[in-house]
């Protein structure tokens, strides 16, 4: 009879090595998601305790950082309240976003039309290239753009200096362009087949089909693909800060000098002094830019699960 | 050939030494066929033997892809479609298709029955809503749903769907339905209404489906023909097609050992 082998000893009790570097790849994928949620909550974590201080230990008035006009945090008011008025900014942002997508919208999603039904070729071939290279300028590259044609145009035609919302619209719309048409090129593509044959075996012309089946069934993907626009304009800084005046003040027209959240965010920070007033009023901005996003991530999730349940 | 004055005996559908290629393919050769007026008539073959090719060049829906070739005559109503000058649009809205997988549109059940009416004019709310009731009630489908009109058409039943796949197509007043398969992704009860409808439908209607389901094609067609590499291999009643196949080559299809 042969010699029983203990348990620990017998081949299959033993561990491999293959045993072992799954465990190894387990651990090592584990901990990059315990790394990448840790810095998110740090990150949620700092923003939402500077920017809540204003208020908490800075005595600000939130009812006057949300309505409030006149921006000057390092001074107090009569009753000992820092001025921290952001109306102007919030304006500022919420104009630029909403023009902008407005604008971009129309071109986008026509784009991804002629790209998608018709000329697929042409689509391929010239405006897909064309398109990745547009979402891989660099924002800067377009502010000094928007500051050296735009700013200066804007300055023949219209009265003022040419810095402003318009001239910030207009380079926010160009540069969300090449995301949203490409995301309504993708929700454009998605559509079946099917649908559009049974549309045409209908007697449909080639454009019933197009706005009464295509972009109707798309329609949860092309609201997703201007919001994701939405938040890369509400969000950038450098190319807005460049072209649009930064005074903080509301506009009373597309044409004169304002700001954004971001642009007085950028253009403040290396002044102020971490635990001042002033930092944390811009910390103040920064929740508020955070909040926003977080808006737009959640609309675009809503949007989403409304689109795979049709 | 001028076929301007229709004598009342002529076919819904009549094909004439009709080719068609796909780039290199040859994959319809010298199609010679009468599709009889209100009657059924089946097309039956192996997969790739240009059965759904055939169907789809009855309303030129073949346009849509690149490459396609058509010689040859399809005369119906004394038109040839194939030409040129035949609008695809006109000839879609008087050759109505039905397809495999029941395609709804977004949108409620009412919409997809306005759908073909409204792009075809229709805009009284009335005339639609008698259209929607009537052409529900020729496609079986009105008494279960009548109180959901409303409701989304993707949450009926796969059965409920094909059905109204075909009032949707009804609602465009075609004189011809082509049918693609329109049974072969359901289960047998929906399936057995389908045939059922499709059955009744052959009073008003001339309709040309493709099926690969042969007791299907021998319980509700009137005309079969039998599809094999690009060619028709036979055509004839159903009856004489089944019972005595003037080919090998039906025989063997017919009786399942090929396919």
């Amino acid at each position: 009879m042969a010699k029983l082998l203990k348990e620990s000893e017998h081949p299959l009790y033993r561990k491999s090595n293959k045993m072992r570097m799954e465990r190894a790849g387990k651990w090592i994928t584990f901990l990059s998601v315990v790394l990448t949620a840790a810095i998110t909550v740090a990150i949620l974590l700092l923003v939402f305790s500077k920017g809540l201080s204003t208020f908490a230990v800075n005595n600000g008035s939130l009812k006057e950082f949300l309505t409030g006009t006149e921006w000057n945090p390092g001074k107090v008011s009569e009753i000992g309240k820092p001025i921290i008025g952001a109306l102007p900014f919030l304006a500022g942002s919420l104009a630029v976003t909403g023009i902008s997508a407005v604008i971009c919208a129309p071109i986008a999603i026509g784009a991804a039309i002629f790209m998608s039904e018709i000329s697929q070729k042409t689509g391929k071939k010239i405006m897909q290239p064309v398109i990745e290279l547009l979402v891989g300028i660099p924002s800067v590259v377009y502010g000094f753009i928007g500051l050296s044609v735009v700013v200066p145009l804007l300055r023949e035609v219209f009265p003022g200096s040419g810095f402003g919302i318009a001239a910030g619209t207009i380079v926010l719309s160009v540069m969300i362009l090449p995301t949203v048409t490409s995301l309504s090129l993708d929700a454009i593509q998605s559509v079946p087949r099917s649908l559009r044959e049974a549309s045409l075996a209908l007697g449909s012309t080639r454009w019933q089909m197009i706005y009464r089946v295509v972009l109707k069934t798309a329609k949860p993907g092309l609201m997703m693909a201007i919001i994701f626009g939405m938040a890369r304009a509400f969000g950038e800084a450098l190319a807005v800060q460049m072209v649009i005046g930064n005074a903080a003040v509301i506009p009373h027209s597309l044409f004169e000098p304002a700001s954004t959240l971001t642009s007085i965010l950028t253009m403040g920070m290396g002044y102020t002094v971490m635990g001042q007033v002033e930092n944390n009023a811009l910390w103040s901005l920064a929740l508020i830019l955070l909040l926003m996003s977080l808006f737009f991530t959640l609309a675009v999730r809503i949007i989403g699960k409304g689109r795979t349940v049709r | 050939m001028s076929q301007t004055a229709a004598p009342i005996k002529m076919p819904a559908i009549q094909t004439e030494d009709l080719q068609f290629h796909y780039d290199s393919l040859h994959a319809l050769k010298n199609i010679n066929l009468k599709i009889e007026r209100k009657q059924i008539t089946a097309l039956i073959g192996p997969s790739g033997c240009g059965k759904s090719t055939f169907l789809r060049t009855l309303n030129r829906m073949n346009d849509l892809i690149p490459g396609i070739r058509t010689e040859g005559g399809i005369w119906i109503d004394g038109v040839n479609i194939t030409d040129r000058s035949t609008d695809p649009v006109d000839l879609r809205k008087k050759v109505g298709m039905v397809f495999q997988h029941a395609s709804v549109f977004p949108g409620s059940i009412y919409e997809n029955i306005a759908f073909g009416p409204r792009i075809h004019g229709v805009k009284s709310k009335r005339a639609l809503d008698d259209l929607v009731e009537s052409n529900l009630r020729s496609a079986a489908l009105w008494e279960e749903v009548k109180d959901q009109l409303g409701k989304p058409a993707a949450g009926l039943s796969g059965g409920q769907q094909q059905r109204l796949t075909i009032a949707r197509t009804l609602a465009t007043k075609p004189d011809i339905i082509l049918m693609d398969e329109p049974t072969s992704a359901l289960d047998p009860i929906s399936t057995a209404k389908v045939e059922e409808l499709i059955e009744s439908l052959k009073e008003q209607y001339t309709i040309v489906i493709v099926t690969h389901n042969m007791q299907q094609a021998a319980r509700i067609s009137d005309f079969t023909a039998f599809f094999l590499n690009g060619e028709v291999k036979e055509f004839g009643s159903t009856e004489a097609v089944f019972s005595r196949p003037a080919h090998q080559e039906t025989k063997d299809y017919i009786a399942g050992k090929f396919g």
